[in-house]
Protein backbone atom coordinates (compact mmCIF):
# COMPACT_ATOMS: atom_id res chain seq x y z
CA UNK A 1 0.00 0.00 0.00
CA UNK A 2 1.34 3.32 -1.14
CA UNK A 3 0.45 6.85 0.35
CA UNK A 4 -0.11 9.49 -2.12
CA UNK A 5 -1.14 12.75 -1.05
CA UNK A 6 -2.53 13.86 2.56
CA UNK A 7 -4.64 10.69 3.15
CA UNK A 8 -5.39 8.23 0.39
CA UNK A 9 -3.44 4.93 -0.97
CA UNK A 10 -2.80 2.94 -4.00
CA UNK A 11 -3.09 -0.94 -3.36
CA UNK A 12 0.21 -2.87 -4.66
CA UNK A 13 -1.21 -5.78 -4.12
CA UNK A 14 -4.03 -6.92 -5.87
CA UNK A 15 -7.13 -6.97 -3.43
CA UNK A 16 -9.62 -8.82 -5.06
CA UNK A 17 -14.14 -8.76 -4.76
CA UNK A 18 -14.10 -12.24 -5.57
CA UNK A 19 -18.18 -11.96 -4.63
CA UNK A 20 -20.91 -10.60 -3.07
CA UNK A 21 -24.28 -11.41 -1.85
CA UNK A 22 -27.38 -9.00 -0.47
CA UNK A 23 -30.71 -9.90 1.44
CA UNK A 24 -33.40 -7.24 1.78
CA UNK A 25 -36.85 -6.85 3.29
CA UNK A 26 -40.16 -6.47 1.94
CA UNK A 27 -40.40 -2.52 1.07
CA UNK A 28 -36.91 -2.75 -0.62
CA UNK A 29 -38.41 -5.71 -2.93
CA UNK A 30 -40.96 -3.31 -4.21
CA UNK A 31 -38.37 -0.73 -4.84
CA UNK A 32 -36.17 -0.70 -8.43
CA UNK A 33 -33.37 -2.14 -7.48
CA UNK A 34 -35.09 -5.27 -6.47
CA UNK A 35 -33.41 -7.00 -9.48
CA UNK A 36 -30.30 -6.93 -8.43
CA UNK A 37 -31.03 -8.73 -5.20
CA UNK A 38 -29.82 -12.26 -4.32
CA UNK A 39 -32.74 -12.27 -1.95
CA UNK A 40 -35.49 -10.71 -1.10
CA UNK A 41 -37.48 -11.89 2.48
CA UNK A 42 -41.60 -11.13 2.33
CA UNK A 43 -41.36 -11.29 6.43
CA UNK A 44 -39.92 -8.24 7.76
CA UNK A 45 -39.61 -10.61 10.96
CA UNK A 46 -38.09 -13.61 8.96
CA UNK A 47 -39.62 -16.31 11.22
CA UNK A 48 -38.04 -14.17 14.36
CA UNK A 49 -39.67 -13.39 17.65
CA UNK A 50 -38.03 -9.59 17.48
CA UNK A 51 -36.83 -7.69 14.66
CA UNK A 52 -33.30 -7.31 16.39
CA UNK A 53 -33.09 -11.20 15.73
CA UNK A 54 -34.31 -10.73 12.30
CA UNK A 55 -31.79 -8.25 11.34
CA UNK A 56 -29.20 -10.89 12.64
CA UNK A 57 -30.69 -13.03 10.32
CA UNK A 58 -30.33 -11.00 7.55
CA UNK A 59 -26.42 -10.59 8.10
CA UNK A 60 -25.78 -14.17 9.17
CA UNK A 61 -27.52 -15.56 5.94
CA UNK A 62 -26.47 -12.51 3.74
CA UNK A 63 -22.31 -13.81 4.79
CA UNK A 64 -23.26 -17.13 4.60
CA UNK A 65 -24.47 -16.96 0.65
CA UNK A 66 -21.66 -14.36 0.04
CA UNK A 67 -18.97 -17.05 1.01
CA UNK A 68 -20.85 -19.69 -0.50
CA UNK A 69 -20.92 -18.12 -3.88
CA UNK A 70 -16.82 -17.27 -3.77
CA UNK A 71 -16.34 -20.62 -3.73
CA UNK A 72 -13.89 -19.95 -0.55
CA UNK A 73 -14.23 -21.95 2.40
CA UNK A 74 -15.48 -20.37 5.75
CA UNK A 75 -12.70 -21.73 7.61
CA UNK A 76 -10.37 -19.74 4.97
CA UNK A 77 -11.41 -16.95 5.72
CA UNK A 78 -8.97 -14.90 8.05
CA UNK A 79 -10.76 -12.13 9.54
CA UNK A 80 -14.60 -10.84 8.97
CA UNK A 81 -14.95 -7.01 9.92
CA UNK A 82 -18.79 -6.04 10.14
CA UNK A 83 -21.09 -3.78 11.77
CA UNK A 84 -24.80 -2.72 12.00
CA UNK A 85 -26.45 0.89 13.79
CA UNK A 86 -27.73 -1.05 16.78
CA UNK A 87 -26.05 -0.43 20.58
CA UNK A 88 -22.76 -2.71 20.30
CA UNK A 89 -23.50 -4.02 17.05
CA UNK A 90 -24.91 -6.47 18.17
CA UNK A 91 -26.50 -7.38 15.08
CA UNK A 92 -23.36 -8.10 13.26
CA UNK A 93 -21.99 -10.33 16.50
CA UNK A 94 -24.72 -12.24 16.89
CA UNK A 95 -25.22 -12.75 13.29
CA UNK A 96 -21.69 -14.15 13.34
CA UNK A 97 -21.08 -15.53 17.02
CA UNK A 98 -21.33 -19.16 14.90
CA UNK A 99 -19.32 -18.77 11.98
CA UNK A 100 -16.02 -19.47 13.43
CA UNK A 101 -13.99 -16.68 11.84
CA UNK A 102 -12.00 -14.00 13.71
CA UNK A 103 -14.60 -10.97 14.03
CA UNK A 104 -13.89 -7.00 14.38
CA UNK A 105 -16.72 -5.23 15.19
CA UNK A 106 -17.28 -2.10 12.89
CA UNK A 107 -19.15 1.16 14.03
CA UNK A 108 -19.12 4.11 11.07
CA UNK A 109 -22.76 4.68 11.08
CA UNK A 110 -24.39 3.84 7.62
CA UNK A 111 -20.63 4.43 6.34
CA UNK A 112 -19.65 0.55 7.93
CA UNK A 113 -20.09 -1.21 4.87
CA UNK A 114 -17.43 0.97 2.89
CA UNK A 115 -15.05 1.37 6.51
CA UNK A 116 -15.30 -2.54 6.59
CA UNK A 117 -14.12 -2.71 3.20
CA UNK A 118 -11.34 -0.60 3.61
CA UNK A 119 -9.60 -2.51 6.71
CA UNK A 120 -9.96 -5.87 4.70
CA UNK A 121 -8.12 -4.47 1.55
CA UNK A 122 -5.55 -2.81 4.06
CA UNK A 123 -5.52 -6.12 5.91
CA UNK A 124 -4.94 -8.15 2.20
CA UNK A 125 -2.64 -5.59 0.71
CA UNK A 126 -0.23 -5.68 4.07
CA UNK A 127 -0.37 -9.43 3.91
CA UNK A 128 -2.25 -10.18 6.82
CA UNK A 129 -4.61 -12.10 5.12
CA UNK A 130 -5.91 -14.03 2.01
CA UNK A 131 -9.49 -13.92 2.72
CA UNK A 132 -11.26 -11.46 4.39
CA UNK A 133 -15.17 -11.10 4.93
CA UNK A 134 -16.85 -7.74 4.97
CA UNK A 135 -20.35 -7.04 5.66
CA UNK A 136 -22.93 -4.63 7.29
CA UNK A 137 -26.63 -4.58 7.70
CA UNK A 138 -29.95 -2.56 8.93
CA UNK A 139 -33.40 -2.57 9.79
CA UNK A 140 -36.08 -0.14 9.55
CA UNK A 141 -38.03 -1.77 12.23
CA UNK A 142 -34.70 -1.77 14.91
CA UNK A 143 -33.50 1.37 13.80
CA UNK A 144 -37.01 3.00 14.26
CA UNK A 145 -37.55 1.45 17.58
CA UNK A 146 -33.76 2.84 18.97
CA UNK A 147 -33.22 5.93 17.34
CA UNK A 148 -36.57 7.70 17.07
CA UNK A 149 -40.41 6.20 17.80
CA UNK A 150 -42.03 2.80 18.01
CA UNK A 151 -43.65 2.00 14.41
CA UNK A 152 -47.52 2.21 15.70
CA UNK A 153 -47.09 5.83 16.66
CA UNK A 154 -49.20 8.06 14.67
CA UNK A 155 -47.05 10.87 13.71
CA UNK A 156 -46.04 12.73 10.42
CA UNK A 157 -42.20 12.26 8.90
CA UNK A 158 -40.45 15.65 7.27
CA UNK A 159 -39.79 15.61 3.33
CA UNK A 160 -35.83 15.77 4.47
CA UNK A 161 -36.40 12.68 6.58
CA UNK A 162 -34.61 9.34 4.90
CA UNK A 163 -36.09 5.67 4.93
CA UNK A 164 -33.59 3.10 7.07
CA UNK A 165 -33.14 0.05 4.61
CA UNK A 166 -33.85 -3.10 5.68
CA UNK A 167 -31.37 -5.71 4.47
CA UNK A 168 -27.49 -6.91 4.75
CA UNK A 169 -24.49 -6.95 1.94
CA UNK A 170 -21.69 -8.87 2.71
CA UNK A 171 -18.23 -9.18 0.18
CA UNK A 172 -15.54 -11.83 0.13
CA UNK A 173 -11.86 -9.68 -0.54
CA UNK A 174 -9.14 -12.00 -1.65
CA UNK A 175 -5.43 -12.04 -2.61
CA UNK A 176 -6.80 -14.32 -5.04
CA UNK A 177 -9.34 -13.30 -7.52
CA UNK A 178 -10.23 -12.33 -11.61
CA UNK A 179 -11.54 -9.27 -9.60
CA UNK A 180 -12.96 -6.07 -9.73
CA UNK A 181 -10.49 -5.47 -7.55
CA UNK A 182 -10.00 -2.21 -4.98
CA UNK A 183 -7.31 -0.11 -6.45
CA UNK A 184 -7.08 3.04 -4.16
CA UNK A 185 -8.72 3.69 -0.88
CA UNK A 186 -9.43 7.06 0.85
CA UNK A 187 -10.60 6.89 4.49
CA UNK A 188 -11.91 10.16 5.17
CA UNK A 189 -12.06 12.54 8.78
CA UNK A 190 -14.35 13.30 10.50
CA UNK A 191 -16.45 16.81 9.36
CA UNK A 192 -18.80 18.81 11.38
CA UNK A 193 -20.84 21.60 9.95
CA UNK A 194 -22.52 21.90 12.78
CA UNK A 195 -26.01 20.69 11.63
CA UNK A 196 -28.35 19.65 14.38
CA UNK A 197 -31.94 18.70 12.22
CA UNK A 198 -31.50 14.57 13.02
CA UNK A 199 -34.55 14.68 10.04
CA UNK A 200 -31.75 16.43 7.95
CA UNK A 201 -29.04 13.90 7.93
CA UNK A 202 -28.06 14.52 3.92
CA UNK A 203 -27.41 18.13 4.71
CA UNK A 204 -25.54 16.58 7.75
CA UNK A 205 -23.37 14.22 5.74
CA UNK A 206 -22.76 16.00 2.59
CA UNK A 207 -20.12 18.05 3.71
CA UNK A 208 -17.99 14.90 4.91
CA UNK A 209 -18.36 13.77 1.70
CA UNK A 210 -17.04 16.35 -0.33
CA UNK A 211 -14.14 16.89 1.60
CA UNK A 212 -13.81 12.92 1.13
CA UNK A 213 -13.98 13.17 -2.73
CA UNK A 214 -12.19 16.80 -3.08
CA UNK A 215 -9.07 14.83 -0.94
CA UNK A 216 -9.38 11.71 -3.11
CA UNK A 217 -9.25 13.57 -6.68
CA UNK A 218 -6.45 15.37 -5.24
CA UNK A 219 -4.23 12.72 -4.03
CA UNK A 220 -4.90 10.67 -6.71
CA UNK A 221 -4.49 13.49 -9.38
CA UNK A 222 -7.58 11.92 -10.68
CA UNK A 223 -10.56 13.97 -11.93
CA UNK A 224 -14.77 13.01 -11.77
CA UNK A 225 -14.55 11.98 -15.39
CA UNK A 226 -12.10 9.22 -14.75
CA UNK A 227 -14.63 7.27 -13.20
CA UNK A 228 -17.89 5.87 -14.58
CA UNK A 229 -19.83 6.39 -12.17
CA UNK A 230 -19.46 7.54 -8.47
CA UNK A 231 -21.47 6.56 -5.79
CA UNK A 232 -22.21 7.80 -2.59
CA UNK A 233 -24.10 6.16 0.38
CA UNK A 234 -27.38 7.39 1.63
CA UNK A 235 -26.95 11.12 1.07
CA UNK A 236 -30.75 10.57 -0.73
CA UNK A 237 -31.93 13.29 -2.50
CA UNK A 238 -31.30 16.65 -0.45
CA UNK A 239 -27.79 15.16 0.71
CA UNK A 240 -27.38 14.48 -3.18
CA UNK A 241 -28.02 17.52 -4.32
CA UNK A 242 -26.27 19.66 -1.74
CA UNK A 243 -23.03 17.46 -2.43
CA UNK A 244 -23.31 18.29 -6.63
CA UNK A 245 -23.65 21.57 -5.83
CA UNK A 246 -20.97 21.96 -3.76
CA UNK A 247 -18.52 19.61 -5.25
CA UNK A 248 -19.29 21.83 -8.42
CA UNK A 249 -18.39 25.18 -5.94
CA UNK A 250 -14.84 23.36 -5.53
CA UNK A 251 -14.98 22.83 -9.28
CA UNK A 252 -15.20 19.39 -10.06
CA UNK A 253 -18.33 18.97 -11.93
CA UNK A 254 -19.39 15.66 -10.86
CA UNK A 255 -23.38 15.82 -12.28
CA UNK A 256 -22.88 13.63 -15.07
CA UNK A 257 -21.55 10.58 -13.75
CA UNK A 258 -22.83 10.86 -9.73
CA UNK A 259 -25.75 9.31 -7.75
CA UNK A 260 -26.43 7.79 -4.63
CA UNK A 261 -27.72 4.71 -3.08
CA UNK A 262 -30.43 5.71 -0.75
CA UNK A 263 -31.91 7.42 -3.84
CA UNK A 264 -31.54 4.56 -5.97
CA UNK A 265 -33.35 2.41 -3.54
CA UNK A 266 -36.43 3.43 -3.53
CA UNK A 267 -39.35 5.19 -5.65
CA UNK A 268 -39.88 8.20 -3.85
CA UNK A 269 -43.46 8.84 -5.26
CA UNK A 270 -44.51 5.27 -5.02
CA UNK A 271 -43.50 4.58 -1.38
CA UNK A 272 -43.14 7.64 0.07
CA UNK A 273 -39.73 7.23 1.31
CA UNK A 274 -39.25 11.15 1.59
CA UNK A 275 -35.50 11.93 0.54
CA UNK A 276 -34.49 8.25 0.05
CA UNK A 277 -32.89 5.62 1.81
CA UNK A 278 -30.55 5.22 4.49
CA UNK A 279 -28.67 2.97 7.09
CA UNK A 280 -26.21 0.31 6.89
CA UNK A 281 -27.91 -2.13 4.68
CA UNK A 282 -28.57 0.47 1.76
CA UNK A 283 -25.07 1.01 0.87
CA UNK A 284 -24.20 -2.64 1.77
CA UNK A 285 -27.24 -3.85 -0.73
CA UNK A 286 -26.68 -1.56 -3.62
CA UNK A 287 -22.93 -2.49 -3.51
CA UNK A 288 -23.42 -6.09 -2.94
CA UNK A 289 -26.60 -6.04 -5.98
CA UNK A 290 -26.58 -3.42 -8.32
CA UNK A 291 -22.95 -1.97 -8.47
CA UNK A 292 -21.27 -5.33 -8.14
CA UNK A 293 -23.37 -6.74 -11.08
CA UNK A 294 -22.44 -3.51 -13.15
CA UNK A 295 -18.51 -4.50 -12.63
CA UNK A 296 -18.84 -8.03 -13.52
CA UNK A 297 -20.86 -7.88 -16.53
CA UNK A 298 -18.61 -4.60 -17.57
CA UNK A 299 -21.22 -1.91 -17.43
CA UNK A 300 -18.91 -0.07 -15.24
CA UNK A 301 -15.00 -0.46 -15.34
CA UNK A 302 -14.14 2.45 -12.67
CA UNK A 303 -16.26 2.90 -10.03
CA UNK A 304 -16.00 5.19 -6.53
CA UNK A 305 -18.07 4.52 -3.57
CA UNK A 306 -18.13 7.11 -0.73
CA UNK A 307 -20.39 5.80 1.98
CA UNK A 308 -21.40 8.45 4.59
CA UNK A 309 -22.27 8.21 7.92
CA UNK A 310 -23.85 10.55 10.74
CA UNK A 311 -21.78 10.17 14.43
CA UNK A 312 -24.22 10.39 16.38
CA UNK A 313 -27.28 8.43 19.18
CA UNK A 314 -30.39 9.55 20.17
CA UNK A 315 -28.61 10.39 23.61
CA UNK A 316 -26.58 13.18 21.44
CA UNK A 317 -29.40 14.56 19.53
CA UNK A 318 -31.45 15.29 22.94
CA UNK A 319 -28.42 17.04 24.62
CA UNK A 320 -28.41 19.35 21.93
CA UNK A 321 -25.39 18.32 19.68
CA UNK A 322 -24.66 18.94 16.23
CA UNK A 323 -24.15 15.90 14.07
CA UNK A 324 -20.91 14.62 12.84
CA UNK A 325 -20.19 13.46 9.53
CA UNK A 326 -17.56 11.12 7.83
CA UNK A 327 -17.25 9.26 4.25
CA UNK A 328 -15.16 6.72 3.05
CA UNK A 329 -13.86 6.31 -0.29
CA UNK A 330 -13.01 2.96 -2.19
CA UNK A 331 -11.63 2.47 -5.94
CA UNK A 332 -13.14 -0.47 -7.38
CA UNK A 333 -11.56 -0.93 -10.88
CA UNK A 334 -11.73 -4.06 -13.61
CA UNK A 335 -8.05 -4.66 -14.96
CA UNK B 1 -22.54 26.15 -16.45
CA UNK B 2 -24.25 27.39 -13.33
CA UNK B 3 -21.34 27.66 -10.44
CA UNK B 4 -22.34 28.57 -6.79
CA UNK B 5 -19.44 30.22 -4.56
CA UNK B 6 -17.45 28.45 -2.17
CA UNK B 7 -19.67 27.88 1.34
CA UNK B 8 -17.17 28.25 4.34
CA UNK B 9 -18.54 29.40 7.31
CA UNK B 10 -21.02 27.29 9.14
CA UNK B 11 -23.67 29.97 9.41
CA UNK B 12 -23.57 30.22 5.78
CA UNK B 13 -24.12 25.91 5.74
CA UNK B 14 -27.13 26.02 7.62
CA UNK B 15 -28.57 28.80 5.49
CA UNK B 16 -28.19 27.18 2.42
CA UNK B 17 -28.91 23.78 4.05
CA UNK B 18 -32.79 25.57 4.81
CA UNK B 19 -32.91 27.35 1.57
CA UNK B 20 -32.61 23.48 -0.09
CA UNK B 21 -34.68 21.38 2.37
CA UNK B 22 -38.45 21.17 1.72
CA UNK B 23 -40.86 22.14 3.98
CA UNK B 24 -43.84 20.35 5.30
CA UNK B 25 -46.79 20.75 2.56
CA UNK B 26 -48.26 23.19 5.83
CA UNK B 27 -51.58 24.17 4.04
CA UNK B 28 -52.91 20.01 3.13
CA UNK B 29 -51.64 18.58 6.68
CA UNK B 30 -53.38 21.59 8.15
CA UNK B 31 -56.45 20.57 6.38
CA UNK B 32 -56.25 17.12 6.33
CA UNK B 33 -55.59 17.89 10.21
CA UNK B 34 -59.09 20.11 10.61
CA UNK B 35 -61.38 17.60 8.85
CA UNK B 36 -59.81 14.18 10.63
CA UNK B 37 -59.79 15.84 13.81
CA UNK B 38 -63.26 17.25 13.50
CA UNK B 39 -64.70 13.60 12.81
CA UNK B 40 -63.67 12.37 15.61
CA UNK B 41 -64.86 15.11 17.58
CA UNK B 42 -68.25 14.62 15.74
CA UNK B 43 -68.00 10.86 16.07
CA UNK B 44 -67.26 11.97 19.73
CA UNK B 45 -70.61 13.83 20.00
CA UNK B 46 -72.52 11.14 18.33
CA UNK B 47 -72.08 8.40 21.10
CA UNK B 48 -72.88 11.34 23.74
CA UNK B 49 -75.93 11.87 21.94
CA UNK B 50 -77.17 8.03 21.28
CA UNK B 51 -76.10 7.47 25.33
CA UNK B 52 -77.78 10.43 26.19
CA UNK B 53 -80.93 9.17 24.06
CA UNK B 54 -80.82 6.16 26.08
CA UNK B 55 -80.92 8.02 29.28
CA UNK B 56 -77.52 7.88 30.59
CA UNK B 57 -76.47 10.86 32.83
CA UNK B 58 -74.71 13.72 31.60
CA UNK B 59 -71.37 13.01 33.49
CA UNK B 60 -71.63 9.49 32.77
CA UNK B 61 -71.44 9.99 29.25
CA UNK B 62 -68.67 11.96 29.08
CA UNK B 63 -66.56 9.14 30.46
CA UNK B 64 -68.43 6.48 27.91
CA UNK B 65 -67.11 8.92 25.14
CA UNK B 66 -63.45 8.59 26.50
CA UNK B 67 -63.62 5.51 27.37
CA UNK B 68 -64.82 4.45 23.62
CA UNK B 69 -62.32 6.85 21.89
CA UNK B 70 -59.82 5.58 23.47
CA UNK B 71 -60.74 1.69 22.90
CA UNK B 72 -61.09 2.61 19.41
CA UNK B 73 -57.60 4.08 19.07
CA UNK B 74 -56.14 1.32 21.31
CA UNK B 75 -57.70 -1.35 18.76
CA UNK B 76 -57.03 0.28 15.86
CA UNK B 77 -53.43 0.55 17.03
CA UNK B 78 -52.80 -2.82 17.09
CA UNK B 79 -54.33 -3.48 14.27
CA UNK B 80 -51.79 -1.42 12.47
CA UNK B 81 -54.22 1.33 11.19
CA UNK B 82 -53.67 4.06 13.95
CA UNK B 83 -50.28 4.95 12.64
CA UNK B 84 -51.59 5.44 9.18
CA UNK B 85 -54.67 7.44 9.86
CA UNK B 86 -51.80 9.43 12.15
CA UNK B 87 -49.64 10.08 9.38
CA UNK B 88 -52.49 11.44 7.14
CA UNK B 89 -54.15 13.72 9.62
CA UNK B 90 -51.00 14.65 12.15
CA UNK B 91 -52.05 16.65 14.78
CA UNK B 92 -56.02 15.77 13.74
CA UNK B 93 -55.54 12.40 15.25
CA UNK B 94 -52.70 13.11 17.78
CA UNK B 95 -54.65 15.45 19.86
CA UNK B 96 -57.76 14.39 20.38
CA UNK B 97 -57.76 11.59 23.37
CA UNK B 98 -57.43 9.18 20.41
CA UNK B 99 -53.64 10.49 20.07
CA UNK B 100 -53.24 10.24 24.08
CA UNK B 101 -54.32 6.15 23.71
CA UNK B 102 -52.23 5.80 20.69
CA UNK B 103 -48.66 6.97 22.10
CA UNK B 104 -49.30 4.39 25.27
CA UNK B 105 -50.52 1.38 23.10
CA UNK B 106 -47.73 1.59 20.74
CA UNK B 107 -44.87 1.57 22.74
CA UNK B 108 -46.35 -1.46 24.62
CA UNK B 109 -46.56 -3.53 21.32
CA UNK B 110 -42.91 -2.37 20.25
CA UNK B 111 -41.09 -3.32 23.75
CA UNK B 112 -43.11 -6.43 24.72
CA UNK B 113 -39.90 -7.73 23.22
CA UNK B 114 -37.81 -6.98 26.26
CA UNK B 115 -41.08 -8.79 28.42
CA UNK B 116 -43.84 -7.34 30.74
CA UNK B 117 -41.65 -5.36 33.65
CA UNK B 118 -38.30 -3.91 31.52
CA UNK B 119 -40.38 -3.72 28.50
CA UNK B 120 -43.79 -3.41 28.20
CA UNK B 121 -43.84 -1.75 31.68
CA UNK B 122 -41.12 0.22 31.97
CA UNK B 123 -41.13 1.58 28.64
CA UNK B 124 -45.24 2.08 28.08
CA UNK B 125 -45.06 5.95 28.85
CA UNK B 126 -41.73 6.95 27.28
CA UNK B 127 -43.84 8.76 24.70
CA UNK B 128 -47.12 9.86 26.81
CA UNK B 129 -44.63 10.04 29.64
CA UNK B 130 -44.02 13.75 29.22
CA UNK B 131 -47.62 15.04 28.17
CA UNK B 132 -49.02 13.80 31.61
CA UNK B 133 -45.86 15.02 33.90
CA UNK B 134 -46.66 18.19 32.18
CA UNK B 135 -50.46 18.30 31.88
CA UNK B 136 -50.35 17.04 35.48
CA UNK B 137 -47.57 19.88 36.55
CA UNK B 138 -49.15 22.76 34.73
CA UNK B 139 -52.84 21.76 35.95
CA UNK B 140 -51.88 21.71 39.35
CA UNK B 141 -50.49 25.56 39.09
CA UNK B 142 -53.85 26.77 37.29
CA UNK B 143 -55.43 24.98 40.41
CA UNK B 144 -52.88 27.42 42.70
CA UNK B 145 -53.67 30.40 40.75
CA UNK B 146 -57.49 29.99 40.81
CA UNK B 147 -57.04 29.46 44.43
CA UNK B 148 -55.20 33.03 45.44
CA UNK B 149 -57.25 35.19 43.41
CA UNK B 150 -60.78 33.16 44.72
CA UNK B 151 -59.50 33.40 48.31
CA UNK B 152 -63.19 34.34 49.01
CA UNK B 153 -65.18 31.70 48.23
CA UNK B 154 -63.29 29.16 49.88
CA UNK B 155 -64.26 28.25 53.57
CA UNK B 156 -61.85 26.15 55.43
CA UNK B 157 -64.12 24.66 58.10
Amino acid sequence: MKKVGKQSYIMQNPVAIVNTACIVGPKEKEGPMHTYFDQCVEDEFWGEKTWEKAESKFIKESINLAVSKSGIAMQDIDFCFAGDLLNQCISSSFGLRESNVPFFGVFGACSTFVESMILGSMTIDGDFATNVLCAASSHFCSAEKQFRFPLELGNQRPPSSQWTVTGAGASVLSKNGNGPFVTAITPGKIVDKEIKDANNMGAAMAPAALDTLITHFIDTGRKPSYYDAIFTGDLGYIGKDILTDLSMSKGYNIKGNYNDCGVLMFDKEKQDTHSGGSGCGCVASIFSGFIYKNLIEKKYNKVLVIATGALMNSTSSQQGESIPGIAHAISIENK
Amino acid sequence: MFFIKPIESNEDYQKYVDEKTPNSPIWKDCFNAFWVGGLICAIGQVIFEICKMRGVGETNCYAIVSIMLIFFSAFLTSLNIFNKIGKFAGAGSLIPITGFANSIVSPAMEYKSEGYVMGVGAKMFTVAGPVLVYGISSSIIVGLIYLIFNMQYISLV
